[in-house]
């Protein structure tokens, strides 16, 4: 396996003194190439500055980052072989859309008619074939997002830095985009590194997903693993949704104090199953969502949420609101915070 | 003179919204008698330029342009303004330019003071800012004349520059220069092929305002030109010779042409673009 | 592994490339050689002069020999409370004053009509109409005033053909405002500052009146204010702010000012002026240097005034 990028131990801060902020706090990630990886967290956690210290936009405090082997401390930007998509695009305004795309040619010396021609061929790569004479303020969000597309892919870059890049979309386009994208990333062969705080277009899409939460790592791994055995309690609130147990209520449930996490989806209602945990409370809600209810239960002071089918259920089998309610889990299903 | 500066980069900022409510007339009344009232000189200026006098007749003629073109002085004198705003304008792009790269996005200790110290020359009463360089010329024992001028006004051209270009510079998307630098552009290429075409517009209407301003100064320059004699200088002398009136009426009127001109041209210039420089969301 | 020979930069000149490269690591270094020349410029070419000129009112000058010797004294700042050097100064800020309240009144109905009544394109004529004469040549401008206020002028014509003369010379024979003629006079001096300065109130006071949002003056309306009772509660006080931000330009423009004062009304000296004929003249730049202090003196009690009620949010 090649490792297309590694960072040991990489912490970036800002500012002086008591101000001091910690963007990236001891950060170590390797990438092999050929991957979809995605950088997931809630804003401000890390994962942009990480992608900025990859592309080159900002240098380390602490520790080495290398690409392809090569330190990468110290080179700027444009000695790189990474190429980035932007969240806002970053189109030149003052340029049409062919130009856009043919400028990373230009500025390495591509003699003028073969960087055109090369860049229609990225314009039709992403279907945009006829834009090629517009301005970019001509085009509309999901174009623009393409031509970004096209203009970091047409320099053949071996990794491909995507900073939140559907961000701005509408819901129907962003699901179609993130499938032609990994579409690309199949064809291309190439790694790409995915920065997003949407935990659903992170598990949907990559290959292996990192957590960040404040500047640090929570947890690296497939998305199916996240999802089903999330190491922290950060990463099992944030990948899905988790009902958290805090130690006080494991005591009660399963005679020891081991905080644990369960997903709604894995909790039913009690009835006479073997080897379950089970633990009683009364309804305080539920809530319509379509294919499913979802049901908050409350026991003691903390809601349990359990997701049921209304497929299977009539609105009148569902429980109802004040009722008691006995839930139950396969231990099997229980993740060890 | 501040609150041209103010004015350089301040947009028709107007509610969108019509104004349907009706005015009272007194209201309305005042309000256009001010414009008159602001207007009337000016007005006044340019038709004494087309007329002349002949006994009792009364006409417009052309004639007093061809006059004052035939004068050796009005000429050296336009000939003199010109050169000194250009110069002082170049000066004044090159500085203002680098001063607003510098300042627009980094915070650091003592920005404060430095975006002071560039209003400053204009800020302060223009006879300050004059006597001012006067004395350092005399301590340094400098001769006025052309240089002198040039510098004076380059000094209160420079905030002129770094306002439109600062402003210009805000609402450029760092994004675009990281772009460039991310396709292979290293920072010279990055200057000429990205940020130099997005700030051309501002850097043109800056650089007019400033010839406008530095065409059109009298305070500053009454004390650093020495003998030189430049464009308002040579209208504030000729006051003193009312015969010359004729003259002087069309000069006033070219000097207000000169001056006009490039003010609604970067009026124009600055105008809407906000929505150019924002290609993202 | 179709992509593996990726593109590397080659063409830019290696000197080039090599600057390039060394700013990027040192970005200090980077805004160092940016902010040098623009900083040596002001720094040594203008507060170098500055302080000269504060250096030099110091010094002392001999009225005997009329030279200036490098002896350093109060003298110069002394000479300023003598009881002529106070006229000046009296003089000047009572008219820097006056004016400020004329500019007011008179851009207050326009900035108000502007943008309350305006239709989108009268909006538009009229900041084009006030910008251009705040734009439009001083040397010109005031040149036209002197031949409009001269007794052969416009003005005087206009008067004369409205049977008005006798009236006009009752008032030019008013103790402080009046004078021999228009032109000589306080009034034609006090008419000229605010013909030159008007636009510069103008405009902040439209910038303050486009701020206020209209929903406000039509709660106002809905909890029962009439609209004169609407505007001295709620317009007035958030447009103040936008008053005194104009003020701000006719106050110290006025102060600072020594053409106007040479060229029309009564002979009496202004701070401008004095400090002109004091260096020129005279040679005295000692106490020409003193009285520059005192407009600077002036302007910054009215700017820590101007700051208390908001103006410079206003601006």
């Amino acid at each position: 396996m090649v490792v297309a990028v590694e960072f040991s131990a990489v912490s970036r801060h800002y500012g002086v003194g008591d101000k001091v902020v910690k963007a990236v706090d001891d950060v170590t990630i390797s990438v092999a190439e050929g991957e979809f990886f995605s950088m997931l967290g809630p804003s401000g956690s890390g994962k942009t500055t990480c992608l900025r210290l990859i592309a080159g936009f900002e240098q380390p405090s602490l520790g080495s980052i290398k690409i392809f082997g090569k330190e990468a401390a110290g080179t700027p930007p444009y000695e790189r072989e990474v190429n980035t998509v932007f969240q806002d695009y970053a189109l030149f305004p003052h340029m049409n859309v062919l130009d856009n795309v043919a400028y990373g040619l230009h500025v390495k010396g591509v003699a003028k008619p073969e960087a055109l021609k090369r860049a229609e061929q990225a314009l039709e790569q992403v279907a945009l074939a006829e834009y090629g004479k517009r301005r970019p303020g001509e085009l509309s969000g999901g174009q623009r997002q393409r031509v970004a597309l096209a203009r970091a892919l047409v320099n053949q870059p071996r990794v491909l830095l995507l900073d939140e890049p559907l961000g701005a979309l509408d819901l129907k386009l962003r699901e179609q985009m993130q499938l032609e994208l990994k579409t690309l990333h199949k064809k291309l062969g190439i790694t790409f590194i995915y920065v997003t705080h949407d935990q659903g277009e992170a598990l949907s899409m990559s290959d292996r997903v990192a957590v960040f939460n404040r500047g640090r790592i929570e947890q690296v791994d497939s998305p199916r693993n996240l999802y089903s055995l999330p190491k922290t309690s950060f990463v099992a609130d944030f990948v899905g949704t988790s009902n958290i147990i805090g130690s006080e209520l494991a005591q009660q449930i399963t005679d020891s104090n081991q905080p644990f996490s369960i997903r709604p989806e894995h909790i039913n209602i009690y009835d006479n199953q073997k080897n379950v945990m089970k633990v009683t409370g009364e309804v305080a809600d539920i809530q319509y969502h379509g294919a499913t209810s979802k049901v908050e239960v409350a026991v003691n002071s903390q809601l349990l949420a359990m997701v049921l089918s209304n497929t299977e259920n009539t609105e009148a089998q569902l429980p109802k609101i004040g009722q008691k309610l006995t839930l139950c889990w396969p231990q099997s299903r229980m993740v060890m915070l | 003179m501040l609150y041209k500066i103010k004015q350089s980069n301040i947009k028709m900022r107007f509610k969108s919204k019509a104004n349907n409510d009706q005015s009272p007339t007194w209201l309305k009344t005042l309000a256009y008698g001010g414009l008159v009232f602001l207007h009337f000189p000016i007005v006044f200026i340019l038709i004494n330029a087309f007329v002349a006098h002949d006994g009792n007749n009364t006409y417009l003629t052309l004639k007093w342009f061809s006059a004052a073109f035939a004068r050796e002085d009005v000429m050296s004198a336009i000939a003199l303004s010109l050169k000194v705003a250009s110069v002082a304008t170049l000066l004044a792009l090159v500085m203002g330019t680098m001063a607003a790269a510098a300042l627009y996005r980094r915070n650091f200790f003592g920005k404060e003071a430095i975006t002071t110290m560039l209003i400053l020359p204009i800020a302060l009463p223009g006879i300050i800012t004059g006597i001012a360089l006067l004395s350092a010329m005399n301590i340094l024992k400098i001769d006025p004349g052309f240089w002198t001028i040039v510098v004076s006004h380059a000094t209160f051209c420079v905030v002129m520059i770094y306002n439109n270009v600062v402003a210009r510079f805000r609402r450029m998307p760092h994004s675009l220069v990281e772009a460039s630098m991310d396709l292979g552009a290293d920072g010279f290429m990055t200057f000429r092929r990205i940020i130099l075409p997005q700030l051309a517009t501002a850097l043109l209407a800056g650089a007019l305002l400033a010839f406008a301003l530095s065409f059109d100064e009298l305070i500053v320059t009454i004390f650093t030109a020495g003998h030189e004699i430049t464009l308002p200088i040579w209208l504030l002398n000729q006051l003193a010779r009312p015969r010359d009136a004729a003259i002087t009426n069309v000069v006033a009127m070219m000097v207000m042409l000169i001056t006009a001109i490039p003010i609604i041209a970067a009026h124009y210039l600055t105008r809407g673009t906000e929505s150019i420089a924002g290609s993202g969301k | 592994m179709q992509y593996a020979t990726s593109l590397l930069p080659t063409t830019s000149n290696p000197v080039l490339r090599w600057l390039s490269n060394t700013l990027y690591r040192k970005n200090n270094l980077f805004l160092f050689l940016l902010l040098t020349p623009p900083l040596l410029w002001f720094g040594v070419v203008y507060l170098g002069s500055l302080f000269a000129l504060l250096w030099q009112s110091f010094y002392t000058f001999d009225s005997f020999s009329m030279s200036v010797s490098n002896d350093l004294t109060l003298d110069n700042y002394r000479a300023l409370f003598d009881a002529t050097n106070l006229d000046i100064i009296l003089r000047t800020l009572s008219m820097a004053i006056t004016v400020t309240l004329a500019c007011a009144c008179i851009a207050f109905p326009i900035a108000y009509y502007m943008t309350r009544y305006g239709s989108r394109a009268e909006r538009g004529f009229f900041y084009i109409a006030v910008m251009l004469p705040m734009w439009a040549s001083y040397i010109v401008k005031t040149y036209a005033w002197t031949v409009i206020l001269s007794q052969e002028g416009i003005l005087y014509w206009g008067i004369n053909h409205l049977g008005l003369s006798s009236a006009l010379n009752h008032v030019l024979q008013l103790p402080a405002v009046g004078g021999n003629t228009l032109a000589t006079s306080n009034l034609g001096r006090f008419m000229v500052f605010t013909y030159i300065w008007l636009p510069f109130m103008i405009l902040p006071i439209q910038a303050a009146l486009e701020r206020v949002p209209t929903n406000l003056l039509q709660a106002s309306a809905d909890l029962g204010a009439r609209p004169a009772q609407t505007f001295r509660k709620v317009l007035f006080p958030l447009v103040f702010p936008g008053v005194v931000a104009g003020s701000i330009f006719t106050f110290s423009l006025t102060l600072g000012d020594y053409i106007i004062p040479q060229l029309i009304g009564p002979s009496g000296l202004f701070i401008g002026t004095m400090v002109y004929t004091m260096q020129g003249s005279i040679g005295n730049m000692p106490l020409a240097a003193a009285f520059t202090v005192v407009p600077i003196v002036l302007i910054f009690i009215y700017l820590a005034l101007a700051k208390r009620a908001g103006a410079f949010d206003a601006l």
